[in-house]
């Protein structure tokens, strides 16, 4: 349903469209989001377009589904150590000299590390296209490294790692929630790694990650914009196309065992003066769960954290107004288990326990009493809008397709999200909330405040 | 991510509104957004981009989208890309007139009100108001700056009448019920506190004291939790008669709207407001490069270093040539002097830039490092130096060409999305840049020659006046050492 013109025809289709899309019942096939074009090289690179021609730019991406959930033990920050690497050239470009021939073309570029996956990307104009492509697909194979530059690159990772966790008690106490909650998957280990185990990083250790996991059967190309499909064939066969597939290792990560205890982790610090409470539960990921669960626990999320009418919005900041802030999160794209999350911090002249007592009566609310049938129409209705506003924002298409495709799904899957979700039934949203809500699979974290004397 | 953090307040306010984790750091945003804390991707993509000041000494390539000036029969100018590749709209408005100008002993007005004008009006109460807001999925969001109000609306075309509507009743008739308004202080209240917390928050509130004194620059945007006190409704009710008018109100709109539908929206919308805003009273800010050193403890194993000095105007001839010098000093993500010198050469940060900050009444070049305690002399004698080669030599050609090629060739990057889009409109209006603006801009930056930047580079940087904030504990730094005031 994305258009290529600038200006439609006129203005009839969109009425119908938006007609189609907001139809609750059946019916027609509710619309799609990208409507992408997919095709695979034979060296296994997985192509995916979305033309968008809006302005004259393109947004160019490989993802490798590699990520830190994919360290060995004692490895931790390796993957999101080489993306930095990526940066410091390979047989053919010195280092910088990549991002050097990006700004010269007038593109920004970065990179982006999760559990699952790792990405590169360049926006440039689109008559660039093939430039970045060119020296992308050279560091698929091409990376060169040399002590003299990863050293201090190490250093820049540690900087990262003081300003994201060192700093920060809240991001300090979440990676202890995260150990905790994780009784032994990988996804326990913070991204970034732990400080000791990055400053063990070494060139050795960072090429033999990328030799063991680059490659372009391990790889997504995204390329959104104004372009088309036979465009980027064209180019991706020319550039990707001479790189040769290899084996790579499976992605057999440990497993959680049964859980039978809940826990608690508190942070005390004096640097805390605005307390806050959240509450972690282990939760199916799209891969990972039952047909439709996943699509319950979205809606269950809207109907609960979904802005300021939401259920603990509504409860604990305005009606009883014991909290500044309250929310629940959810991110069904994860390779693995993921997460339902709830969060409230105490407005002030309020306890945080108060709140975390306000949280779990809701909690109670919708493990015994369920969900109302007009919250689950005005829930879907508003994540349908969501899937329209997600097609403006240039950058949104490819990080939403890389992201699932990382995490193992399909386009026809991700294409197909509006009917999912319209499908859910009230049952399936208290079925879903009964199965994940579960004191023992979860993990409360206080961030407390520690009086000095 | 391999790039630099966020790069201004604007944008890592942003960053940490996604970060729930993180205690209320935009309370307003928090309650409407999703919790992916945790995916570092996401918040690694999102530090990298763009802001409103890059936005507009940015080059602009001709056609990339065209710019319609629309005039209501009711006198509402409103400038228009139109778009109907989706079935969405997206409104950015500005009243000129911000924080700098709330009371004395009522600071923090602006932003007070930006938070509760949409919390009822009319014959709705703030729970009606909200909760057609979300079952239309219409996003109405208000915000004060220094010098501006920004308001920002996006809603899909079916609900387009009503969106309007919703956003004149916030204007025209905001209620100020006593519950929101309690509520609303007390997420302001909270945010502050929350702030007392964060390195940031605090270097970047010391820095501008330090360097306005007197000045309204100076005050916090959010106020105390004592001015908020002393903030009634009445105060909010005056606040909005005064300031929302039709004089200061400079509106941008793209995506699914004709003109003629434009034009009666504006209208509608807009025509009702008084027509005249109060007057604008802020000084010019006086500004001394007298190269202080502030240390404010913070037991943190990285400091947070923040500097800044007398900078350039908006309307100043030499704004180009200032805005290319910065770009080759610490302003150009990969290549800039600063991140060589700074972390590629030595791994001794992971952020570091610099940037300037042209402002109504005063103009200010900026920068922040974050590096461990332990080589914050180090980073601060080299970032001094490159002030100073950069002050004595100028950049060389080699450099200039490639800062021009970057800022002429990145612009439509920018077109990221309609909000950007409709941003950029906003933006172009308030500093009278003129509707043909996109079409000038990289000729602009073109006729700048070596002789320009060096000029402007000797006028502005003074390596041995910059003023400097350092929070944490840091070797070896002298300075005047100043507690953290609490908020609360």
């Amino acid at each position: 349903m994305v258009r290529p013109q600038r200006r439609a025809p006129s203005w009839r289709p969109f009425l119908l469209f938006v007609f189609l899309l907001f139809l609750t019942s059946g019916g027609p096939a509710v619309a799609k989001v990208f409507d992408p074009e997919v095709f695979t090289l034979d060296n296994g690179l997985q192509v995916v377009v979305v033309t968008n021609r809006r302005a004259p730019i393109v947004t160019h991406m490989v993802w490798y589904k590699v990520g830190a959930a994919d360290e060995a033990p004692g490895e931790s920050g390796l993957a999101h150590f080489l993306e930095h690497l990526m940066f410091k050239g390979t047989e053919t470009l010195g280092p910088g000299e990549f991002s050097r021939i990006v700004a010269e073309n007038g593109g920004r570029e970065n990179a982006f590390t999760s559990w699952d996956y790792t990405g590169y990307f360049q926006s440039v104009a689109s008559d660039r296209l093939e430039i970045v492509m060119e020296h992308e697909a050279d560091r698929m194979t091409g990376l060169k490294l040399t002590d003299e530059i990863v050293l201090p690159e190490r250093e820049v990772v540690r900087e990262e790692r003081r300003s994201r966790v060192g700093n920060d008690p809240g991001s300090q106490l979440f990676e202890m929630m995260n150990a905790t909650l994780y009784l032994n998957h990988p996804y326990r280990v913070p991204v970034i790694g732990w400080d000791h185990e990055i400053s063990a990083l070494n060139t050795e250790s960072a090429l033999a990650f990328y030799r063991r996991w680059y490659a372009p059967n391990n790889a997504i190309l995204i390329v959104t914009g104004d372009v088309d499909a036979a465009e980027v064939r064209r180019l991706a066969e020319k550039h990707y196309g001479p790189i040769a597939a290899k084996p790579v290792p499976a992605r057999a990560r440990p497993t959680e065992p049964p859980q039978h205890a809940a826990r608690r982790v508190i942070l005390k610090s004096p640097r805390v003066n605005q307390p806050n409470v959240s509450i972690r539960y282990l939760a199916p990921s799209y891969r990972t769960s039952n047909e439709g669960e996943v699509y319950a626990l979205q809606v269950l999320e809207e109907i609960l954290g979904g802005g300021s009418s939401s259920r603990l919005y509504r409860s604990l900041v305005v009606e009883q107004g014991l909290a500044a802030a309250a929310g629940a999160g959810y991110d069904a794209d994860r390779y693995d288990q993921s997460v339902f999350s709830f969060f409230g911090s105490p407005r002030p002249g309020h306890e945080v326990d108060e709140v975390e007592t306000a949280l779990r009566a809701e909690i109670e609310r919708v493990l015994n009493e369920g969900v109302e049938a007009e919250e689950v129409a005005a829930a879907k209705k508003r994540m349908m809008a969501g899937a329209i506003y997600a097609r403006d924002p240039l950058g949104a298409a490819p990080r939403i397709i890389g992201g699932a495709l990382a995490a193992g799904r399909s386009i026809d899957e991700l294409e197909a999200w509006p009917e999912r979700i319209d499908a859910v039934s009230v049952e399936q949203v208290n079925a879903a909330a009964r199965a994940v809500l579960r004191d023992e699979r979860s993990v409360t974290g206080l961030l407390l405040p520690e009086p000095t004397t | 991510m391999t790039g630099k953090a966020q790069r201004n307040v604007k944008a890592q306010r942003n960053v940490k509104a996604l970060c729930n984790v993180k205690a209320l750091c935009n309370v307003k945003a928090q309650r409407n957004v999703k919790a992916p804390r945790n995916v570092k991707a996401l918040r690694n993509v999102i530090g990298g981009f763009v802001l409103l000041l890059s936005l507009l000494a940015g080059p602009f390539s001709a056609g990339a989208v065209e710019v319609e000036r629309v005039v209501s029969p009711g006198g509402i100018e409103a400038w228009l890309v139109e778009d109907h590749t989706n079935p969405i709209v997206a409104l950015e408005i500005a009243f000129r007139g911000g924080s700098s100008l709330d009371p004395i002993g009522k600071e923090g007005l602006a932003n007070f009100a930006a938070g509760t004008i949409d919390e009822g009006a009319g014959e709705l109460d703030s729970r009606g108001f909200q909760q057609e807001l979300n079952d239309l999925a219409i996003t109405l969001r208000f915000s004060a700056g220094t010098d501006n109000f920004n308001g920002t609306l996006r809603t899909l075309t079916e609900n387009r009448a009503r969106a309007f509507e919703l956003l004149r009743l916030a204007l025209s008739e905001p209620r100020f019920d006593e519950e929101p308004v309690a509520r609303i202080r007390a997420q302001i209240v909270a945010s502050i506190r929350a702030g007392e917390e964060d390195p940031d928050v605090i270097s970047s509130r010391t820095l501008r004291e330090a360097l306005f004194g007197e000045h309204p620059y100076a005050r916090r945007r959010e106020g105390t939790p004592e001015t908020l006190d002393t903030i009634a409704p009445a105060d909010l009710r005056r606040f909005a008669t005064e300031r929302f008018a039709r004089d200061n109100l400079i509106v941008g709109v793209v995506g699914d709207v004709t003109p003629e539908e434009l034009s009666d929206l504006l209208d509608s919308t807009f025509a009702g407001l008084p027509e005249r805003a109060a007057p604008i009273q802020v000084a010019e800010a006086p500004l001394e490069n007298d190269g202080t050193t502030i240390l404010v403890d913070m037991v943190i194993p990285q400091s947070v270093v923040v500097f800044g000095q007398r900078g350039i105007m908006r309307a100043d001839p030499d704004y180009y040539a200032a805005y290319m010098m910065n770009h080759i000093l610490g302003g150009g993500s990969f290549s800039s002097r600063l991140y060589q010198e700074v972390r590629e050469k030595r791994g001794l940060a992971y952020s570091v830039y610099s940037f300037l900050n042209p402002m109504e009444h005063a103009a200010l070049v900026q920068g922040r490092v974050a590096t461990q305690n332990g080589r914050v002399a180090e980073s601060l004698d080299l970032i001094r130096a490159e002030w100073r080669r950069m002050a004595e030599e100028g950049p060389t050609h080699e450099e200039l060409e490639h800062a021009r090629k970057f800022l002429t060739g990145s612009f439509p990057l920018r077109l990221s999305s309609s909000a950007a889009i409709a941003g950029m409109l906003v933006g172009i209006q308030l500093h009278d840049l003129g509707i043909d603006y996109l079409d000038r801009r990289n000729d602009l930056i073109d006729m700048i020659t070596l002789e320009d930047v060096r000029r402007v580079a000797r006028r502005l940087l003074d390596p041995e006046g910059l003023t400097v904030v350092v929070v944490g504990t840091p070797d070896g730094i002298e300075g005047v050492v100043r507690e953290v005031t609490p908020g609360g």
